[in-house]
């Protein structure tokens, strides 16, 4: 995972969701602002964690760099190639090598259609093959993910939720893709699968080097799955660093809160620590703060972070942060 | 330790639905001290809501029975209590705040309403008494602007401030026992901390003993005393938390511990997941629960269920191996 060796490089992206009002002539009278211009890079072989607060705009960042949500306005190269001006038949082959893991393994999964028709379908889409070729690699696909491929003709309520999280992973390998956005793919799933599954994404990665930009709101798991962590708050990155650099030298004040307030289990070192307790709410994306999105919670917050927004910076070799008074 | 204030035993429900009779809660024993709080943690369905609701006399019947059981309430036992009894009791004395913020709240009445009516009723004082006290519970458990959001509807509210609300309700009189079912579960992080910190502080100047719901390990870690571990509708150990995470002697807690990432932890390992699924509880147990799942399983696990016996002075577990010789349990 060298530092150069980028494989997908977001550039300025910004994603805004109209709100419309009026039945008969509706016209926009604003904007969500759920992606606020953000930047960065996401490295050949690695995994890259995206946390943050619900609403904050995680998921519309993955999808928009899938281009299920066209931007706004900003880029997304995909080994150079800029996919936000691609369109139709040139972007389907680029779509084949990105793929995604969604949250709800209940939700994802067409209740009609079998296991293996929801893990080939994709391959059908694709014309990948025919019927033979494509229930091999179906067979294959399941193995991969630790199920039984006689399991191919059942249907998807037969499954407990870790299962039907398998079944989303094996769908996404199908194409053989190279970057995987997996967005909160355990956050539904009960403690003792959520590990199951975490180990399953790690395995595959070293087996089929695969990408990942693994997208939750639970930091210790985002911590322990990742090679480096950007830390989200309304729209913007607050920060991004190496997982052991952001955790023993968090420079954003949101990221240090952050830090603070996530439960460690273990009664011994929870009694050691001091807790940055923030004040209030997460405002709404509708109509962000002026300036530093964070200033309204900010502990440190002075008149300059009203008037300005803080500029996205590499303050140490490796590590961005926007924030006007970290050093 | 203080004395009791709650000590429950045999709690055993049921459910009749159609696929057949969910035996949710299988022979549940444990006590509650003054001023203490006690942690139940456990998986999605394993029984933990089902257990407070049973002692609160909350059970929908049909289609849900207390089988069996006793929960001594200051010595006198609230599943034999009348209907008014009990309804006083979890009004003043035991209160509950819910796992879904929205549905324990009236949409169509304003917080302030809500807040007030329990301490009118209770105490006696008139409505625009309670609703003075009402302005300053919510401000003591940190609503900005209390008195001017009393008229606010809930939907007005955020989910952080909601959650808020209801532990202002569940503290209106004062209550002996809070039993709180997973009130952050649904909130981000950092209002998850701005709320534990807010339990505690009132919980050091009211001296209320509190019974704490979770999934999660780390919650408990900080905040409780003593934990009680459930798995398929049994207690399957409990001990007080440094013995918890120090010692834990059931094979369920020690892979559930396994399984957690710790944000401190300075090296990559592996975690350690545990195969299979959490049971269904369509049959009453014969065997251990745990059994399917666990490694150490030997044959007379799957023909006996295993008590909740002693362990060490404070620590009991539920299981017939011990885990660090992979021999019977002496
Ligand atoms: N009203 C009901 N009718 C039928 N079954 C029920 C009912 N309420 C609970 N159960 C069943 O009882 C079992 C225990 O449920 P309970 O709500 O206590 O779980 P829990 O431990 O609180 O889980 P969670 O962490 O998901 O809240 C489950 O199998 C559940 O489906
Ligand atoms: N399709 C959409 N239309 C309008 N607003 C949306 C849409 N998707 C997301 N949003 C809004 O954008 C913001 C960010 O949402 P999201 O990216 O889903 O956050 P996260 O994944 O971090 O929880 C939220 O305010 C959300 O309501
Ligand atoms: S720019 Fe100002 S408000 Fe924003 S994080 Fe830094 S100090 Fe806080
Ligand atoms: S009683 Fe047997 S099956 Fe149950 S937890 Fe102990 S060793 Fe495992
Ligand atoms: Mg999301
Ligand atoms: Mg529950």
């Amino acid at each position: 995972m060298s530092k150069d060796d980028v494989l997908l490089r977001v550039d300025h992206l910004v994603k805004h969701f109209p709100i419309m009002q009026g039945i008969i002539i509706s016209k926009q009278v604003g904007a969500v602002r759920a992606v606020d211009d953000i930047s960065f890079d996401i490295r050949r072989g690695e995994t890259l964690g995206l946390v943050g607060e619900s609403g904050c705009g995680k998921s519309t960042t993955g999808r928009t760099i899938l281009q299920l949500y066209r931007p706004t306005s900003g880029h997304v190269y995909y080994n150079d190639v800029d996919l936000t001006t691609l369109k139709g038949s040139a972007l389907r082959p680029m779509r084949a090598k990105m793929q995604m893991i969604f949250q709800d393994p209940y939700a994802s999964l067409n209740p009609r259609m079998t296991v293996g028709e929801i893990v080939g379908e994709p391959l059908v889409v694709h014309k990948w093959g025919g019927t033979r070729e494509i229930n091999q690699r179906v067979d294959e696909l399941l193995t991969q993910v630790g199920l039984n491929p006689a399991f191919a003709n059942r249907y998807p309520h037969e499954f407990s939720g870790g299962q039907r999280q398998r079944i989303g992973v094996a769908r996404s390998l199908a194409l053989k893709p190279d970057l995987i956005v997996c967005d909160e793919p355990i956050s539904a799933l009960d403690v003792s699968i959520q590990a199951q599954v975490v180990n399953l994404l790690e395995d595959l990665q070293d087996q089929l080097g695969l990408t990942y930009l693994f997208i939750a709101h639970d930091l210790s798991m985002v911590r322990h799955i990742s090679d480096r962590v950007a830390v989200m708050y309304l729209g913007i990155l607050a920060e991004l660093a190496d997982r052991a650099e952001l955790y023993l030298n968090p420079l954003h004040p949101y990221t240090q809160a952050l830090l603070s307030a996530v439960p460690i289990p273990d009664p011994v070192a929870e009694e050691k620590r001091a807790r940055i307790i923030l004040e209030g709410d997460v405002p709404s994306p509708a109509n962000p703060p002026s300036g530093c999105h964070f200033r309204t919670r900010c502990p440190i917050a002075q008149p300059l972070c009203a008037e300005q927004k803080p500029e996205w910076r590499e303050l140490r070799p490796d590590h961005f942060v926007a924030c006007h008074f970290a050093t | 330790m203080a004395p009791k204030v709650l000590e429950v035993k045999d709690l055993a429900t049921e459910f009749k639905t159609r696929d057949g009779i969910v035996h949710a809660v299988n022979g549940v024993s444990f006590e509650l001290h003054e001023g203490e709080t006690l942690g139940i943690v456990g998986e999605s369905a394993c029984g933990k809501t089902v257990t407070v609701l049973s002692i609160l006399g909350l059970i929908p019947n049909p289609p849900g029975r207390v089988v069996s059981g006793t929960a001594h309430y200051l010595g006198k036992d609230l599943l034999k209590m009348s209907d008014e009894e009990i309804r006083f009791i979890r009004g003043a004395q035991i209160s509950m705040v819910f796992q879904d913020p929205m549905t324990s709240f009236n949409p169509v009445l304003t917080i302030g309403r809500q807040v007030a009516e329990p301490i009118e009723i209770h105490q006696g004082v008139s409505r625009k008494e309670a609703l003075e006290r009402a302005g300053e519970l919510l401000a003591l458990v940190g609503i900005p602007n209390a008195k001017d959001r009393l008229a606010d509807y809930p939907h007005q509210f955020s989910g952080g401030m909601r959650q808020r609300a209801m532990i202002a309700m569940a503290l209106a009189c004062s209550p002996t026992v809070l039993i709180a079912d997973e009130p952050t579960t649904a909130l981000d992080v950092t209002i998850q901390a701005q709320i534990i910190d807010i339990v505690k502080r009132l919980r050091d100047q009211l001296g209320m003993a509190i019974i704490w719901i979770t999934h999660d390990l780390g919650i408990i870690a900080g905040l409780a005393q003593r934990v009680n571990v459930m798995y398929g509708g049994c207690i399957v150990e409990e001990a007080v938390v440094k013995e918890l995470y120090g010692n834990p002697q059931h094979p369920y807690t020690l892979g559930l511990i396994g399984s957690l990432p710790r944000l401190d932890a300075s090296t990559h390992t592996r975690l350690i997941s545990i195969d299979g699924a959490p049971p269904i509880l369509m049959q009453k147990p014969t065997s251990c629960p745990f059994a399917p799942r666990c490694t150490f399983v030997v044959d007379r696990c799957r023909q006996e269920n295993p008590p909740l016996l002693s362990f060490d002075t404070h620590h009991r577990v539920a299981c017939w191996v011990d885990p660090k010789t992979g021999g019977p349990r002496s």
